[in-house]
């Protein structure tokens, strides 16, 4: 897929909350073709204390608008400075990057995602939606404060909630769900969030033979596979996150589970 | 339209603007945001004889103003490069310059008789200046006589353009510049990354898998500039200077303080189409300030 370096323009920049917000970018161009699991290298203008792009995924595309949604967490003064963008202001992306979740060969699949690991979960329930494949969701957080988008995610499907303190849905980790004991009724699990849950997931749909696809958030640089810093171990040996993932499947991933 | 040619031994280039090893892939990586064939040359990742999976993650911390990586040269040796990579750059109109690295002495050599034999690589940049390697790798550029040997050696058993890589981490680079100079290097480039460290305050670890790496990006730029000024004066051959090179201003910089051509290396990170806007810029540049030709900036510091 051909990537691109383009300044989109900011056309809404919504808070959700103290810590979560979602751009909204605009071309006067038509956006390119994105997939779900793909992800941007965005640069953080006016904040001379950041200096690399920061790769951030594709939240959902609304091409009847033109619009690129973009979910961010704040973590850091990369994050930080962009939840300060205002409409009109531009900001440069190299994107899309990255490959994409597999749809193939399924009819009943279930996304798990926690706190900001539901960023690239909406777009591909969108697609799994458009190729008529049932999805079933389930998010996960603290406190029902990270608990983010479930009304956009019940469009596509049945949602299930858990936070670490019951304020949403039920109180347990999110990989203790009741959904998790009919986890082999799904054939696929695809999950992205903290390294550990992914983990635990992982761990999981292994012991319960369901296939499984994680999306992995290693610290990058480039984004396109020239500095081999985002590396992940597999089963062939060291392979970029940026080019050859950031969605794996668990049997390719050497994770002692 | 300025002339922007420039020499290195026998071989010239179409322009001074070349990308620094390890932070350009092989060239396709950056085919969708720019013309490979508009830039003076591409180095590309570092290869050694066998194939090594590089260091473990992670591998990379952002520092102010740059970055530490601990790549620790992965690739897939030197005879994946031939078979499997050289068929698909080989039509590059650009000179495609091969970074050799290793840990044996034997190994440098048998690499180079190897890439020899190839027609579209004219020149290889022997890179004895990688901090992230355990044995060898900096060890044979941080010692006068470690570096006359290497250097000798390579130069016996390759025939084209050598460019033998410095590195930094040494109390006189313009040493052992005269030292592979004398062994018949045609070219020096600087610098290597600056070995350099990253903590976690929170957690107390360090932040790369191998605690310490390698520095690049604008926060080395002066240290570089330093360098390529002290070793330009102290050798005859050319000198290809870089270390944090942004923009063109960067690159008149370091032409000024004596090198004959420059590398783009970690802002390809930032603008992957970088390279070749500096290209345009210093043509620009010599047009704005009457300059028939780039080679009139070189060493052209006025003191
Ligand atoms: C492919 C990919 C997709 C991503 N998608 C999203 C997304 O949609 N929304 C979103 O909010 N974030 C996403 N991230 C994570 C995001 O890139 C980082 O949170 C961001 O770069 C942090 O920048 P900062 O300057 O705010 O924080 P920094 O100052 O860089 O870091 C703050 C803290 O977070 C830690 N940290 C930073 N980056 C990472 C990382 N990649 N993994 C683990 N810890 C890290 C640092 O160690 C530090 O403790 C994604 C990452 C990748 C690789
Ligand atoms: C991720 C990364 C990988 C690198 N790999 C190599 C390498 O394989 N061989 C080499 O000689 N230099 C390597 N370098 C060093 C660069 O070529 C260059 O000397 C250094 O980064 C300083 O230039 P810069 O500040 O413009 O990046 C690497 C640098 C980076 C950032
Ligand atoms: S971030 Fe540079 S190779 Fe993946």
């Amino acid at each position: 897929m051909k990537k691109y370096i383009n300044d989109l323009t900011v056309c809404s920049n919504r808070r959700l909350s103290d810590d979560y917000f979602i751009l909204g970018l605009t071309s006067s161009n038509a956006l390119p073709e994105m997939l779900p699991g793909q992800f941007a290298e965005i640069k953080v203008d006016n904040n001379p204390n950041v200096f690399l792009r920061r790769p951030i995924s594709i939240h959902d595309v609304d091409y009847a608008k033109n619009v690129l949604y973009m979910l961010v967490k704040i973590v850091g003064q990369g994050t930080q400075t962009l939840s300060t963008l205002k409409v009109n202001e531009t900001v440069n992306l190299v994107y899309p990057l990255g490959n994409t979740f597999n749809m193939d060969g399924v009819t009943n699949v279930i996304l798990a995602g926690g706190g900001c690991g539901i960023a690239p979960m909406l777009y591909l329930a969108r697609h799994l939606h458009q190729k008529h494949i049932k999805a079933t969701i389930l998010l996960g957080g603290r406190t029902m404060i990270d608990i983010l988008e479930a009304k956009e995610f019940k469009k596509y499907g049945d949602v299930f909630i858990s936070t670490d303190d019951g304020s949403m849905g039920e109180k347990g980790f999110i990989t203790n769900n009741s959904i998790m004991k009919k986890l082999s009724s799904f054939q696929r699990l695809y999950c992205c969030g903290p390294l550990p849950m992914m983990k635990v997931f992982a761990a999981i749909a292994k012991q319960q033979q369901v296939d499984c696809e994680v999306s992995l958030e290693n610290t990058m640089a480039c984004g396109i596979g020239a500095c081999l810093c985002c590396v992940a171990e597999t089963d062939k040996g060291n392979k970029c996150v940026c080019t050859e993932g950031p969605v794996f499947n668990i049997n390719q991933l050497k994770w002692q589970i | 339209m300025a002339d922007l040619k420039v020499k290195i031994g026998a071989l010239e280039f179409k322009n001074p603007v070349l990308t620094a090893s390890g932070t350009f892939g092989y060239g396709p990586e950056f085919e969708d945001f720019l013309n490979i064939d508009s830039l003076g040359g591409i180095i590309v990742k570092g290869t050694t004889l066998e194939a090594r999976q590089g260091n473990a993650y992670p591998r990379m911390a952002e520092t102010p103003a740059g970055m530490l990586n601990a790549v620790g040269l992965q690739n897939k040796g030197v005879d994946a490069f031939i078979n499997d990579i050289y068929p698909n750059i080989k039509h590059y109109n650009t000179h495609i310059i091969v970074n050799v690295s290793g840990s044996k002495l034997e190994d440098y050599v048998t690499v180079v008789e190897k890439l020899n034999d190839l027609e579209h690589i004219p020149a290889i940049e022997l890179n004895i200046s990688c901090p992230n390697v355990k044995q060898g790798g900096m060890a044979f550029g941080t010692s006068c006589a470690s570096a006359t040997e290497v250097t000798k050696a390579v130069r016996a058993a390759y025939h084209k353009t050598l460019i033998v890589k410095l590195s930094p981490n040494v109390t006189s680079i313009s040493e052992i510049a005269k030292a592979v100079e004398d062994e018949g290097a045609d070219s020096v480039s600087l610098i290597n990354t600056v070995l350099g460290m990253a903590i976690d305050a929170e957690s107390r670890r360090p932040i790369l898998s191998t605690i310490t790496g390698g520095l690049s990006g604008p926060c080395v730029k002066p240290i570089a500039l330093r360098m390529v000024w002290q070793v330009s004066q102290a050798v005859k051959i050319p000198v290809i200077g870089l270390g944090g090179i942004m923009n063109f201003t960067d690159a008149v910089e370091f032409l000024l303080a004596g090198a004959t051509a420059i590398q783009v290396g970690t802002a390809n990170f930032i603008d992957p189409a970088i390279s070749e806007k500096i290209v345009h810029q210093l043509d620009a540049y010599c047009d704005n300030h009457r300059i028939r030709a780039v080679k009139e900036l070189i060493g052209g510091l006025i003191v």
